[in-house]
């Protein structure tokens, strides 16, 4: 064994304050982009989660492939919180590139795990933090010959100590290297062998420390599965056949899951042949247009991309939206303006996609927030564009997106059937019905259209983004003109009852103040509102679910004297569209902000609304 | 979802074709365009070729971008659901309408501003990708509907009608199509309709991406001395390589050439396309000879017209694909939800 000696070790250190904690505590890895930990890492969550213990991992990755810094902060909560907590209680300090970054993250009393193959000088430690050093570099040295082994085994390793260190069961973590080894023996003979070598040298040389997992039973039914997988399955299940979209990050991930199900559940038993067709395109233009040319001609298509790419397809946007024609888009937004931070999560696309285009134009925007409600609002968005003739947004977030969370399992009734929305079909032209491409014929502002190829001699008509009469004929007439935009409002006006109703929760009357919040926000929200609680700060909340915001979202705002609009971005974008669309005084919305590109903590919500409420300061908008 | 066209009652001296139609039914508005418009005469020629293929009318989706000769698909079929989309931009939309329905046929028209100066990645990119459609440029060398400045095909050295002398070289949409693997390439001259309808004939009959580019003069902005896309110009300086005659599948064969002159390629469909050779050196069968002889011709000004590359056992993207034989837009929750059970394992294995 290498003579090794940390500055401080755990014993030394023993009689400072020692965070103690069973179930509800963070656990930070920081590690080297490309060095194979993030199975390691995923294993560790999935352990603890087998364990019956709530647990939410986060990403934090740079752009980049390999050789950056990255880092995977989970976060252990019986409770159930899935929110980021903030503040670290074990870092597990992989990378010597971030050695004094990560060091300062740990909270007083917390603790250091490090590779101590190299002796660091005492400096590099801090008085109030107890070390636990493991010479895993050597010890891999010594075991294996193979370069790649010595590193992917290097992260094994750390994952047996750990287990030991916090109580892990280490059958768990075996049950979880079987079933991810199933046919492949020898990975799963030396992947055993890597973790019982980790747990044995955390048993003779590591001493114990206060933070701890106790098998619990708040794990239940859920499931563990990032937002984009959710999203693309969601397609997948909601009857998109062509999907047309540009890599960017963070929704690559999203069409590359729906092409990896679509290969496993959309291929046609009997013939073999593909019941899907999607299309890398050269650009996100190229994406939206082949999305609105499968719309156009009666496929359900999507397309996914990120702030980048909203921003290239604003004409098309219009386009479809002025031509009705629907349209599919998951955006999954990311830090902005411009490439601004692309591994970073933001709510910052949300005016850029409100009101996408030139022109007078409004789109509906699906909130989903978390994996199950993007499974959900795939599907929905599918039908709603379908019914709406027009493009539907899905706002999610790098956050929601990349991260696998911990959610309720997907549900779908095999009783659900698409809704096609108003196509003409040949018997109904055939028997001779009325068929006005642009023309309110129901009263609810949407126009019947036909599929291309339907009839003979009826029902064709000249698509285009010039203005038109209600029989798709070319006009430049005001009054054409203006039935065409006063019907489209209308539509909007109906979209309101078909879109996601919002999510009260709070008091019956009591509180005066309210808080609305969105998407990513909402595990964070709740637990803040616990937080608050304990304050005996009361508030009622609403969470919003899509926009058109339905009218009981503005009977809450007027309901309360005071609205706290929680978001993941610089200039309050969701209150600005509630200011706009309800013509309410901006002094009774107050903006909590929080943009710096990592997820909203309750401790960061509750910290902003608490000290506003006890200012009691006039009321205003308040930049954070 | 079809229904079978019914013979219609016509006047008793028009023609009909094999379906009952005459040429009426093909045709579409009136059109708006400059009389004498290059644009007009290539409406005709597509009105003619499919009144000749005896094409059902609603079976053809017309797309276009934006520009005069984008308006042309409100010109003829009019019984056709037809898109004009956005500047440059037609070539996506009609990939995507291509994926949903196989069934229909796809015929993309497009001005040389539209798919060479904004559009020229979208016009690159769908004809890699083997889009079965017929994608005709309408080339004037300049924007029309927005008052004659140079597009990105005008010659080197043209003249503007102000005077203003071209200084970009020009980019070749014959040369291009050829080189991204374009399965069909002609180029046409809207003055001269016996050789322009063959041409449109056997690019619908074509299974694959069919690319015709055809000069066609703006008569308000590029048809004086000093231009090189002018009718005068063209019909001086039009060195077409071969005459086309389309045989339908169904036609007898009747006409007989002189040994050596011709050449048959018979189609996906069955139908032939006969090429009499008007220049013994060019052969349409070769991609890279027909790349050079057109760069060749082009270099001393001359303007190479006629059938330039044939490949007739082309795949499409739906090949590449391997989608089904139903058009996916038919498919419905039956086909498309994996449905509960595979739910369940699904979630289970999320655990
Ligand atoms: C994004 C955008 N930019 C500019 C225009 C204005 N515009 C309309 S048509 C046109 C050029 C059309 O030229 P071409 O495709 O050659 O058609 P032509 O009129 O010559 O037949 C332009 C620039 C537009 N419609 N959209
Ligand atoms: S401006 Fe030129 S291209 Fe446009 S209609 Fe007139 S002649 Fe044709
Ligand atoms: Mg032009």
């Amino acid at each position: 064994m290498t003579a090794h000696r940390s500055p401080l070790t755990a014993h030394e250190s023993d009689l400072r304050a020692r965070i103690e904690a069973t179930n509800d505590f963070v656990v930070k890895f920081a590690n080297v982009n490309g060095s194979g930990s993030a199975s390691a890492n995923e294993l560790f969550a999935r352990s603890i989660l087998r364990m019956g213990v709530p647990v939410s991992p986060r990403n934090i990755f740079p752009s980049n492939i390999q050789g950056l810094p990255t880092w995977y902060e989970v976060r252990v909560s019986e409770r159930g919180w899935l929110g980021r907590r903030g503040g670290v209680d074990l870092m597990v300090a992989m990378n010597p590139q971030t050695w004094d970054a990560d060091l300062t993250e740990i909270e007083p009393g917390g603790y250091l795990f490090y590779d101590s193959t190299r002796p660091l000088p005492a400096s590099k430690f801090r008085d109030d933090v107890h070390v636990l050093g493991m010479p895993l570099t050597a010890i891999c040295n010594r075991t294996y010959a193979d370069a790649r082994q010595r590193q992917l085994f290097k992260n094994i390793m750390y994952l047996g100590a750990l287990s030991v260190l916090l109580g892990i069961d280490a059958d768990e973590i075996q049950r979880l290297f079987a079933e991810q080894y199933k046919g492949k023996e020898k990975l799963l003979d030396s992947n055993v062998r890597a973790l019982e070598l980790g747990r044995e040298h955390a048993q003779q040389h590591l001493p114990p420390i206060g933070l701890h997992v106790r098998r619990a039973d708040n794990v239940g039914d859920k499931i563990f599965v990032d937002g984009n997988v959710a999203a693309a399955l969601g397609c997948v299940y909601g009857g998109a056949t062509v999907c047309a979209w540009y890599p960017i990050t963070p929704s690559s991930s999203l069409a590359e899951a729906f092409q990896k199900y679509c290969m496993k559940y959309r291929v046609d038993p009997e013939t073999g042949r593909n019941r899907f067709a999607i299309v890398q395109a050269e650009d996100e233009i190229a994406s939206i247009g082949m999305v609105v040319g499968a719309g156009w001609n009666g496929a359900r298509a999507f397309t996914t991309t990120a702030g980048p790419g909203i921003s290239l397809m604003s004409e098309f946007i219009g386009l479809a939206y002025f031509a009705e024609i629907p349209v599919t888009l998951i955006d999954v937004q990311r830090g902005g303006p411009s490439t601004g931070m692309p591994t970073r999560t933001q709510q910052s696309d949300v005016l850029a996609c409100a009101y996408a285009s030139h022109g007078d134009t409004k789109h509906v925007l699906l909130f989903p927030e978390d994996p199950h409600e993007c499974f959900e609002f795939a599907a929905q968005a599918l039908d709603l564009a379908d019914r709406l003739q027009t493009p539907v947004f899905v706002l999610t977030d790098l956050d929601i997106g990349m991260n696998q969370r911990l959610t309720a399992p997907f549900v779908w009734d095999d009783a659900r059937d698409y809704d096609r929305g108003k196509v003409m079909t040949a018997e109904e032209l055939e028997a001779g019905k009325d068929f006005g491409r642009y023309k309110d014929v129901d009263g609810d502002g949407i126009p019947y259209r036909t599929y291309p190829g339907t009839h003979a001699e009826r029902g064709a008509y000249f698509t285009r983004g010039t203005s038109r009469d209600p029989y798709a004929r070319y006009s430049e007439r005001g009054p054409d003109y203006v039935y065409n935009m006063e019907r489209l409002l209308k539509k909007w006006d109906t979209a309101k009852s078909l879109v996601p109703q919002p999510h009260l929760r709070g008091t019956s009357g009591e509180a005066r103040d309210g808080v609305i919040y969105y998407g990513s926000t909402s595990p964070a929200m709740s637990e803040a509102i616990e937080l608050l609680g304990k304050d005996s700060l009361v508030l009622d909340t609403l969470r919003v679910r899509a926009f058109p915001f339905p009218d009981v979202v503005g009977e809450f705002i007027r309901r309360h004297e005071r609205v706290f609009v929680v978001e993941q971005n610089r200039d309050g974008q969701l209150r600005t569209l509630l200011i706009n669309e309800f013509g309410i005084d901006p002094a009774r919305l107050v903006a909590i902000l929080h943009y710096d590109g990592t997820p909203v903590t309750a401790r960061f919500i509750a910290g902003a609304i608490g000290e506003r409420v006890r200012r009691a300061a006039p009321t205003g908008r308040v930049a954070s | 979802m079809t229904y079978i066209t019914k013979p219609k009652l016509h006047h008793p001296t028009l023609a009909c074709n094999a379906i009952g139609f005459t040429r009426r039914d093909y045709e579409g508005k009136i059109s708006t365009l400059c009389a004498g418009c290059g644009h007009d005469s290539i409406s005709a020629a597509i009105i003619q070729a499919c009144w000749e293929l005896d094409i059902e009318p609603h079976r053809v989706a017309k797309l276009s971008g934006i520009g005069c000769s984008s308006k042309t698909p409100d010109y003829f079929l009019g019984q056709s659901h037809g898109f004009n989309t956005v500047h440059g931009r037609m070539p996506s939309v009609l990939t995507g309408a291509n994926l949903a329905n196989r069934d229909l046929l796809y015929l993309g028209v497009s001005g040389d501003g539209d798919s060479a100066s904004i559009g020229i990645g979208q016009f690159v990119h769908a004809i890699r990708r083997g889009v079965n459609m017929v994608y005709v440029v309408e080339n004037n060398g300049v924007y029309g509907l927005t008052k004659g400045q140079f597009s990105a095909t005008a010659d080197q050295g043209s003249k503007s009608k102000k005077g203003v002398v071209n200084t970009d070289s020009p980019l070749d949409l014959v040369g291009l199509a050829m080189q991204l693997g374009a399965t069909y390439v002609a180029r046409g001259f809207s003055g001269d309709k016996t050789q322009l309808v063959p041409l449109i004939k056997g690019a619908i009959a074509h299974k694959g991406a069919a690319f015709i580019d055809v000069i066609s003069p703006c008569v308000a902005f590029n048809n004086h001395a000093g231009s090189t896309k002018s009718y005068e110009y063209v019909r001086e300086h039009n060195e077409a390589v071969n005459r086309l005659d389309f045989i339908d599948v169904r036609a007898e064969i009747t006409v007989d050439y002189a040994e050596g002159e011709i050449v048959d390629v018979t189609q996906h469909d069955g139908s032939i396309v006969r090429l009499r050779k008007l220049s013994a050196d060019f052969n349409a069968h070769d991609r890279v000879g027909a790349m050079n002889y057109v760069h060749a011709r082009q270099a001393k000004g001359e303007v190479v017209t006629g059938l330039l590359y044939v490949d007739p056992d082309a795949h499409d993207l739906h090949e590449h694909f391997n989608t089904t034989e139903v058009p996916i837009n038919r498919l419905g929750v039956k086909e498309l939800s994996p449905g509960i059970a595979a739910l369940e394992k699904i979630n289970a294995g999320l655990r």
